[in-house]
């Protein structure tokens, strides 16, 4: 009995030690976003600051760019969703439901395509743009997102779980093979869109290789490129409003996550897959 | 109007569903994997309009050059400080978080919150946040090292300690996915076995782990491995936010090599052979990642 107390007791103290090492930055970004200047400053170690200062958040989104990054990053990341779900789940439908020769083909592209990081194609993509002139616009970043090997994977397992007789019913009643797609099968498949959909939206709001490669023009900055763009101008003077940003900019994801944690935790470990 | 066959039709709506997907992954996927398969034998650089074949000579520079070298064994070094320590912590934390639930659930679920929060967050803006926690002066832990009476250090501006610092920022950012996926595996170890255990007087906490949850857990932990080298070979965001590869390239890893040869100094050639080379490292692994999932289903 004794024993066990002892085992839990140890377990408990080292699982809140780690914790606190986790919250760490978090608590220390929290802190210095709601600190007066003179207490950024000092030297003394003041976990929690003596008085609240909003400011900070008054200075980081009016007069920065930090409300254009915020815009921007929510144009790119449903720019993307949407364009990869009306391109993906059709695919997948037809990897399930339609008996072509070319099902084997399409399959092992998709199989292939999951073996490439997306690092490996953004030198030719790059080219490509540049000699296009889309550099430096939205399209530059939505476009090279669209293909998704893993969405393909993951609605395609979604799809073939579900019942053959469905969609021979909805042919009897004349239904289109698009209509199917759309009316039937997606809506049936919502679980996973949602899994497929935070996976997308954590992934690209959070980029900064893409961003940083294929935007030069500040206006255009998603959140991840725009705070360095805030953190390069200031010159060390500016901290609180800084991490203002930096909460304003984290902020978003990490409340969507406490409110739907179950789905949060499915949708990115499920892009563990991903590789 | 023109009545089509039967076949036709079919073959048409197939194109019109499968097609934009497949052409997108040729486009964007394919295409350019060719491309810069060639262009890493080229001297290209972005904006010449001409360029000349040299072999293998972009990969003898990265290979034989001292700067070369360091990017790989630089990534290579943070790729296996950061694996048994974010796979190993990973497993204690699931492990105590499971014990746990039967004596404290609601404490368990909240610490893994916790745990799972650097996961969602975004990293370059934890990584500024990391910044001013390691800031020389005004950080926290260096502030803490200074009451405790130690020397205030310089986590990252320091050659020798640089790299280690990233590696404890990539645990600190990965335990939590790792924690996930075992509590997924310890979940799915069916708890007569623990009795069993009980009955054959394997009953203590180390033999019920070495004779019970550890075998159980191999093929978990064997996936749990391989995700982790995989992202940590793609580490970028943190360098780029917060040393540049630096100071004197201590901390310059491959895809953020490639990035600085591509696309600060144009040379594109060169970024592409360091492009190859990333890409074969992460081929090996994905494509054991692979081999497990598929291990895993037929073990279910």
């Amino acid at each position: 009995m004794i024993r066990r107390s002892l085992s839990r007791g140890v377990s408990l103290f080292l699982l809140i030690v780690g914790a606190m090492g986790i919250l760490l930055p978090f608590i220390w970004m929290v802190s210095l976003a709601f600190k007066p200047r003179d207490e950024i400053f000092s030297a003394d170690i003041d976990l929690l600051p003596t008085r609240l200062e909003w400011n900070n958040f008054v200075v980081a989104m009016t007069q920065t760019d930090v409300p254009l990054y915020l815009m921007n990053g929510l144009v790119v990341v449903l720019g993307i969703l949407v364009f990869q779900i009306l391109f993906t789940v059709p695919c997948a439908y037809a990897l399930v439901q339609r008996r072509t020769r070319w099902r084997t083909v399409v399959f092992a592209c998709v199989l292939a395509a999951l073996l490439v990081p997306f690092h490996v194609t953004a030198i030719p993509i790059f080219l490509g743009f540049a000699e296009m002139g889309i550099l430096n616009t939205y399209w530059a970043l939505i476009l090279p997102f669209i293909p998704t090997a893993f969405g393909i994977f993951l609605f395609r397992q979604f799809f073939s779980q579900m019942p053959k007789d469905l969609f021979d019913a909805a042919r009897v009643d004349g239904m289109g093979e698009m209509e199917i797609v759309w009316r039937v099968a997606f809506p049936l498949a919502l679980p996973a869109a949602t899994a497929f959909a935070i996976f997308s939206v954590t992934a690209h709001w959070n980029d900064l290789f893409w961003p940083l490669i294929a935007i030069t023009d500040p206006e255009l900055a998603t959140p991840p490129r725009g705070i360095l763009y805030f953190r390069d101008q200031e010159s060390g003077d500016d901290v609180g409003p800084l991490m203002a940003a930096a909460l304003i900019i984290t902020a978003p994801l990490v409340l969507a996550f406490l409110l739907a944690q179950r789905k949060f935790t499915q949708g990115l470990s499920a892009g563990g897959l991903k590789g | 109007m023109i009545r089509l066959s039967r076949n036709v039709r079919d073959g048409l709506t197939d194109f019109w569903l499968a097609g934009p997907a497949t052409l997108a992954m040729i486009v964007f996927i394919f295409v350019p994997v060719l491309v810069v398969a060639v262009l890493s034998f080229t001297d290209y650089q972005f904006g010449a309009r001409d360029f000349v074949w040299i072999g293998l000579g972009n990969y003898s520079k990265l290979f034989g050059s001292a700067l070369g070298q360091k990017a790989i064994t630089n990534t290579l070094l943070y790729v296996a400080l950061v694996i048994p320590a974010s796979v190993g912590l990973g497993l204690f934390v699931a492990i105590g978080l499971h014990r746990m639930l039967d004596w404290a659930p609601r404490l368990s679920h909240l610490l893994r919150t916790v745990y799972f929060l650097p996961v969602a967050a975004t990293l370059v803006a934890m990584s500024v946040a990391w910044q001013m926690v390691l800031h020389p002066s005004l950080g926290v832990v260096n502030q803490f090292l200074t009451l405790l009476g130690g020397e205030p250090k310089s986590w990252l501006s320091d050659r020798g300690l640089v790299l280690y610092t990233l590696a404890v920022i990539g645990v600190w950012q990965t335990v939590g996915y790792n924690m996930i996926l075992f509590l997924a595996g310890l979940t799915s170890i069916p708890p007569e076995l623990y009795d069993a255990a009980d009955v054959d007087g394997a009953g203590g906490g180390w033999s019920r782990f070495w004779t019970v949850t550890w075998p159980l857990l191999g093929p978990t932990t064997l996936f749990v491995l391989v995700v982790t080298a995989t992202n940590a070979f793609r580490v970028f965001e943190t360098v780029a936010t917060l040393t540049k590869g630096g100071p004197a390239f201590a901390s310059d890893t491959l895809v953020y090599a490639l990035y600085r040869e591509g696309f600060v100094y144009f040379k594109a050639g060169y970024s592409s052979a360091i492009t190859m080379v990333f890409f074969a490292f992460l081929l090996v692994l994905t494509i054991a990642q692979f081999r497990i999932v598929e291990r895993r289903v037929h073990y279910k």
